[in-house]
C-alpha cells in the first residue's frame, strides 16, 4: 500500500517540477532546442537541479540491498553502447525537436485539456505498441 | 545566437523538485522514474502495472496542484500541425522503446547513475533535436 502512495506522490511532484520549470510547455523547450537562433538556457538548469539532488542519493545508496518499501531496486543493468541506443535516441531527438514534447511534458500536459497533448500521447503509445510488434516479428538477438 | 527568455530560477527549482521525486520513487520503490519505460511498461506489461499507472496519474495530477495552489497560470504554446504532432509523437514513442530510455530515464535517472551509455543517449538525442529544430524551425 504505501509503496503504491509512493508511486503517486514521486509522479505527481514529478509534475510539480515540470509545471514550475515550466518544461511542461513545448515552446520554452524548443527555446532551449533552438540553440543557433534565439536561444533559453533554462532546460540545463532543469537538468543540474535534478541531477544535483539524485545522483548523491544514488551514490549513497548504491550499497544498500532493499529499498525502503519494496523488495528489491530494479535498475538497468546493461553497459553496451549499442546499434539500438544511438539509433533510438537519434528518433528521439527528431520527434522531440519536432513539437518540443518528449514523455513526462507530454503525459503532463493532458492535465491542460489540449487536443494536441492528447494527439501526441496516442501516437506515443502506438510508437511503442509498432515498435513491440516489429519486435516480435524481428527476433533480434541480444 | 541570442539569449532569450532565460529563466534560472525556475527551471533550477523545478529540477530540485524533479530530483525529489527520482529519489522518492527510488529510495521508497527501488525504482527508476523513467517516463517513457514507465508508461511503456503501464501499456505493454503486467509488472508493477498499478504502480506505474498510478504514478502516470501522478504526472498529470502535478500542474492541477501547481496552478490550484499558486493561483498561476501555465504558460504552454504548441505551434506544430497536426501531422507534425503525430509523427513527432510516434518517433517519440519508438525512439524512447529502442533506446531504452528519455530526456528523464536517460538524461537525468542515467546521468546520477554516471551510466556512460545514458550520457552518451543524452548527447545524441540533444544534438538530433537541436538539427532538426535548426532545420525546420
Amino acid at each position: 500500500m504505501i509503496s503504491r502512495i509512493i508511486s503517486l506522490t514521486s509522479g505527481t511532484i514529478f509534475g510539480v517540477g515540470l509545471s514550475v520549470s515550466n518544461m511542461i510547455n513545448p515552446e520554452k523547450v524548443l527555446g532551449f532546442l533552438d540553440l543557433f537562433g534565439q536561444w533559453d538556457p533554462s532546460l540545463i538548469f532543469v537538468m543540474i537541479g535534478a541531477i544535483l539532488v539524485s545522483a548523491p542519493v544514488f551514490f549513497l545508496f548504491r550499497n544498500k540491498n532493499k529499498p525502503l518499501f519494496a523488495d528489491n531496486f530494479s535498475i538497468p543493468t546493461l553497459k553496451s553502447i549499442d546499434k539500438n541506443l544511438i539509433i533510438g535516441s537519434g528518433t528521439f531527438g527528431i520527434g522531440w525537436g519536432m513539437v518540443g514534447f518528449c514523455p513526462g511534458p507530454a503525459i503532463s500536459s493532458l492535465a491542460l485539456l489540449n487536443a494536441y497533448s492528447v494527439f501526441f500521447v496516442l501516437s506515443m503509445l502506438g510508437g511503442f505498441l509498432l515498435t513491440k510488434l516489429v519486435n516480435k516479428i524481428i527476433v533480434v538477438p541480444q | 545566437m541570442n539569449v532569450i527568455n532565460f529563466t534560472p530560477q525556475s527551471a533550477f527549482v523545478g529540477g530540485i523538485i524533479i530530483g525529489l521525486a527520482v529519489i522518492l520513487f527510488f529510495v521508497g520503490n527501488g525504482r527508476l522514474a523513467g517516463v517513457s519505460g514507465i508508461v511503456n511498461n503501464a501499456l505493454v506489461s503486467k509488472q508493477n502495472r498499478t504502480d506505474n499507472f498510478l504514478f502516470i496519474v501522478g504526472l498529470v495530477l502535478g500542474p492541477i496542484f501547481y496552478a490550484f495552489f499558486t493561483k498561476n497560470n501555465i504558460p504552454f504554446l504548441i505551434t506544430s500541425s497536426l501531422p507534425i504532432i503525430i509523427i513527432a509523437g510516434f518517433l517519440v514513442g519508438i525512439g524512447t522503446k529502442v533506446g531504452k530510455g528519455c530526456t528523464s530515464g536517460h538524461g537525468i535517472c542515467g546521468i546520477s547513475l554516471l551510466s556512460l551509455r545514458s550520457i552518451i543517449a543524452t548527447i545524441i538525442f540533444m544534438i538530433t533535436a537541436i538539427i532538426t529544430v535548426k532545420l525546420i524551425g
